[in-house]
């Protein structure tokens, strides 16, 4: 077999070599990377835009002379919201179009769904939103902040520059709100909050009665400690949770509200006005005033022809992902993805924020943490930022399970799921 | 005696420092708008204490600008102005000194001052510490609150001030809490005792909140309050206080429950038209609220500076529209679909995708803002334990409006009594010479342009978007099936109890929790009683 596959690759090469003699004879030939965003359903919202995006980054590309002399074509497919059929339409990318890279997913449940499919057929996977970690595979590329680089700064920010004693951790009902709210608990516990100052909430995804839960909140913020409440209310929701909360009285400044699902693409199909004042943390603001970030949003408004549109930062995550994957394409010398992940670890690429992502062995990246308060217009000003680079921590070290767990895709560990006590490789748990 | 004099004498000094401080007032002014146009917080904050310390009329209007964002930098020129806006994108514009009309601008020429939340705080004390002299009652009130939350040495002393001077019984009384609950923490003891007597009448959660830190305990078990006495006072004062508290909290409660039940109504009670009166299964129902929340959305972006009024014209054109759509979707689907309630379900499901895609296609997949006008906005603070938000109490009068005038139209006009006859027995109506086609359409159409008007009402709560339909078609019908086929009053019933049930579970269950537990109640319900709640009686039910 091992024979087999090494003859076969010396043969692909060699007709690849025969290939590119006769490259201007065959003008096709082009390196395919496939986008697997949702277009319908309820993620299209947030998805579509990252569809847009990849299409502007690869134009952009082929307008630089595209890559190792071809030019990319992007394969976009629709996986409509449907999360066993991301990885139907991964698997179909993979094997039928053979695309050499996917760019894609939202939400934690996408990405699962497509992880078995990705590590059979050995692709690579470029995932660009926050996530809540516990995750590391050969063939995906975490590009979105880790929890290291979202929940714990920004409750970093809240406990030392806001002083808040009591906490509500609020969030809608599935994956990623449990992981980072059972993540953010140990970390309070860790840093001495009592038991009786930490208030957790779930929501059905859309809950729009948000009455009780408000009144609640008021009450628990209203016992002479400064509270503050840690959003992982994710989509629709948050809008008539914000109204609530401006309708019972509860401003910013007396219980200021972090969320981490809500950016400026959220915010701009929203009456602001109750929202001045909360917090976000993000890696990257739209607001933030760096030669690159103005370019790359001339170029945003260039492509989709309204200048009314806004960057955010998924869209950067995709920005960066592009841009080292090309970066590391060009020095494996070839699209084969297993040359191009080990090529991957360790490419570093200029944020549009400032500072520099750097490709990690664990495959997450290094970005800045920023957070900002919502201004009227729907931006972000930033009240805080890291003074560097925080690295990506694919398993937390606040939950006792995950703590002696690492992630390293380099030699001799090869593994995602490293337990440096028992000196032992677990597989992936999908 | 003595504190008559020092009053005097405070007055008399505040006199003389507002006479030398008239000359260089305008340059203090000056220096502190520079400092404000900086883009450092600091700096900003810097400028707003000075904004404070060299008080004068002009500071105040200033700050009320810095607050609510009508502070901008006008670029041509670089000087600060304070700018209204008119239409869209374009500004009146003031200077910010002189107030000095200076015409018209566009957002681009102007560049806003923005602020932090510290800011803000900082923005808010100051103008309170500055208002409580205001000579509106009702400004000074606020003031006073506003003062109370984080009383110092300093704003005590302003508050105490006011006392002798203050005419109104209302803000004087907001001014003794503030001093008495001073008494209770640093008094004497019999000051602090008597303080709390007093106190433990008045509705007002700094009392609690200081009532409770006498009866706590620290890591050690100790008490922090040594005294005795003060601690077993402290406990009385607790329970009378909490016992109201209780109270307000059932009362809070109780109105939750009847505002969801009141959303749960109005998305229902169309329904209960065409599904109760008319067997029709219609799964577009939903569509045609969306249909009512998207023409709230476009009346507004036509009348963009009338929010209130756009608003309050959405109702009769959400219902026109509404009713317009529901009767080309009766004449056009489900008249030959009558008798067939598996099709007409298929049908009607088909026509909501439609009307979800051509939303998309016309407005975008995006949800769209509709703005809230001011007096539905906020909240009507009864006291610090009971407050009922503006929105939820008007939509629940809108509620009982609807449902009235629905009975009304069902029982006093000849329309009403062709529905009734038809509902009843459809050839004895037919026999009678009652156009039944006609009625159908009609009350096909009365009852999707009640769905319009509750679009209405929901785009006032919750996000205005292809999917807000979805969102409350499942409840619809439970409410439906729940209050009794056919039956009006049921539906009214069946939504009030709904609601305040999953407000009082909400609490106990957590969210998702509450309603899985009113799902399985209601499928309980209906093995038990498959008619409802109400169930109809005679021989047109039993066909």
């Amino acid at each position: 077999m091992k024979n087999y596959s090494v003859v076969g690759k010396k043969y692909f090469l060699m007709l690849s070599l025969c290939a590119s003699l006769v490259v201007n004879a065959q003008a096709e030939e082009t390196i395919k990377v496939g986008v697997l965003h949702s277009l319908s359903g309820t993620m299209a919202i947030s998805e579509t835009t990252l569809k847009d995006t990849m299409l502007m980054l690869i134009e952009e590309q082929n307008k630089k002379g595209g890559l190792l002399g071809k030019k990319l074509e992007a394969v976009v497919v629709d996986p409509a919201s449907n999360w066993p059929l991301f990885a139907e339409k991964a698997r179909e990318l993979l094997t039928k179009d053979k695309v050499s890279a996917i760019f894609g997913c939202w939400t934690s449940v996408s990405r699962k769904s497509v992880l078995p499919v990705i590590e059979e057929l050995n692709g690579i996977l470029f995932y660009p939103v926050q996530y809540e970690g516990e995750e590391s595979s050969k063939n995906v590329f975490y590009t979105g902040a880790a929890p290291n680089q979202q929940a714990i700064p920004a409750v970093d920010y809240l406990m030392n520059d806001l002083k808040v004693k009591r906490w509500v951790l609020a969030g809608t009902d599935y994956v990623y709100p449990r992981t980072t709210n059972k993540i953010l608990e140990a970390y309070l516990k860790a840093k001495g909050v009592a038991k009786k100052d930490i208030m957790i909430n779930y929501t059905p995804f859309g809950h729009s009665d948000w009455q009780s839960i408000v009144a609640e909140v008021k009450k628990f913020g209203s016992a002479g400690k400064k509270t503050a409440v840690v959003s992982t209310i994710n989509g629709d929701a948050n809008v008539p949770f914000y109204k609530e909360l401006g309708n019972q009285g509860v401003s910013a400044e007396n219980i200021p509200v972090v969320a981490f699902s809500v950016g400026e693409e959220e915010l701009s199909g929203v009456d602001t006005k109750p929202l001045v004042g909360h917090l976000a943390a993000w890696n990257y603001f739209m607001s933030i005033d760096t030669t690159k970030n103005a370019a790359f949003i001339k170029q945003w408004h260039d492509y989709i022809k309204n200048p009314k549109r806004v960057t955010n930062d998924p869209m950067e995550a995709h920005y960066l992902g592009f841009n080292m994957w090309v970066k590391a394409v060009e020095k494996a010398g070839t699209t084969d993805a297993e040359a191009v992940q080990k090529a991957m670890i360790g490419i570093d690429y200029p944020n549009l924020t400032g500072g520099i992502a750097k490709m990690l062995p664990n495959h997450h990246i290094s970005k800045p943490v920023l957070i900002g308060e919502i201004q009227d217009d729907g931006q972000f000003m930033t009240v805080w930022q890291t003074n560097k680079v925080v690295d990506g921590d694919a398993w937390s070290d606040f939950l006792p399970d995950s703590k002696p767990i690492i992630a390293d895709w380099t030699a001799p560990i090869q593994c995602g799921n490293y337990n440096t006590k028992t000196k032992k490789c677990s597989g992936q748990n999908y | 005696m003595l504190q008559c004099v020092s009053y005097v004498l405070l007055g008399l000094s505040l006199l003389f420092i507002s006479q030398a401080e008239a000359s260089d007032s305008a340059a203090s002014l000056q220096a502190s708008l520079a400092l404000l146009k900086q883009s450092s917080m600091t700096a900003r904050k810097q400028a707003i204490t000075q904004l404070g310390e060299g008080h004068q009329p002009r500071s105040l209007v200033i700050l009320h600008a810095l607050l609510v964002g009508q502070l901008f930098i006008l670029k041509s020129t670089d000087t600060m102005v304070l700018a209204e806006a008119q239409a869209e994108q374009a500004f009146t514009v003031y200077a910010a000194e002189s107030n000095k009309d200076l015409g018209k601008f566009l957002a681009a020429e102007l560049s806003k001052i923005n602020l932090t939340n510290a800011l803000r705080s900082q923005v808010r004390q100051l103008i309170a510490e500055l208002e409580i002299n205001a000579e509106q009652p009702a400004t000074r009130l606020a003031a006073v609150k506003k003062c109370a939350e984080s009383v110092d040495d300093h704003l005590l002393s302003i508050i105490k001030a006011r006392l002798p001077i203050e005419t109104d019984a209302q803000v004087k009384q907001a001014i003794q809490q503030v001093l008495l609950l001073q008494d209770m923490t640093q008094g004497a003891k019999s000051e602090r005792i008597a303080a709390m007597k007093v106190l433990k009448n008045q509705d007002s959660l700094a009392v609690v909140n200081q009532l409770k830190t006498f009866v706590e305990k620290d890591s050690e078990g100790q008490f922090l309050e040594t005294d005795a006495d003060i601690r077993h006072v402290a406990e009385a004062a607790l329970t009378t206080i909490t016992q109201r508290m209780h109270w307000y909290a059932g009362i809070e409660t109780v109105f939750f429950g009847l505002s969801l039940g009141a959303v749960l109504v109005l998305s229902a009670i169309g329904l209960a038209i065409t599904f109760g009166v008319m067997g029709v299964i219609n799964m577009a129902h939903g569509e045609l609220m969306m249909l009512g929340a998207y023409t709230t959305y476009v009346l507004q972006q036509l009348l963009p500076n009338h929010v209130g009024l756009s608003l309050l014209l959405a109702i009769p054109a959400a219902f026109l529209l509404s009713a317009v759509v529901g009767m080309l979707i009766e004449r056009g689907i489900i008249r030959f679909l009558y008798g067939r309630p598996l099709e007409t379900l298929l049908a009607t499901f088909g026509v909501s995708l439609l009307l979800q895609q051509l939303v998309r296609t016309l407005f975008s997949p995006l949800n769209k803002s509709v703005a809230t006008p001011q007096w539905l906005s906020g909240s009507w603070q009864v006291n610090d334990f009971l407050s009922l938000t503006w929105n939820r109490f008007y939509i629940f009068v809108f509620c009982l409006v609807v449902f009235v005038a629905l009975m009304q139209l069902l029982k006093r006009t000849r329309l009403g009594l062709e529905v009734r006859a038809v509902a009843q027995n459809r050839t004895m109506a037919k026999a009678m010479g009652i156009p039944t086609a006609q009625v159908d359409a009609l009350t096909f159409g009365l009852g999707s342009g009640i769905a319009g008007v509750a679009g209405v009402a929901l785009s006032q709560i919750t996000n205005v978007g292809p999917n807000l339909g979805q969102a409350y078609i499942v409840d619809s019908f439970m409410v439906v099936v729940f209050g009794g086929v056919g039956n009006l009053l049921g539906t009214l019933v069946a939504g009030f109890s709904l609601g305040i049930a999953n407000k009082f579970l909400e609490p106990f269950a957590g969210a998702v929790l509450a309603k899985i537990l009113l799902l399985i109640f209601i499928i309980l319900f209906i093995q038990k009683h498959p008619r409802g709640l109400f169930p109809q009686k005679g021989r047109a039910a039993d066909s």
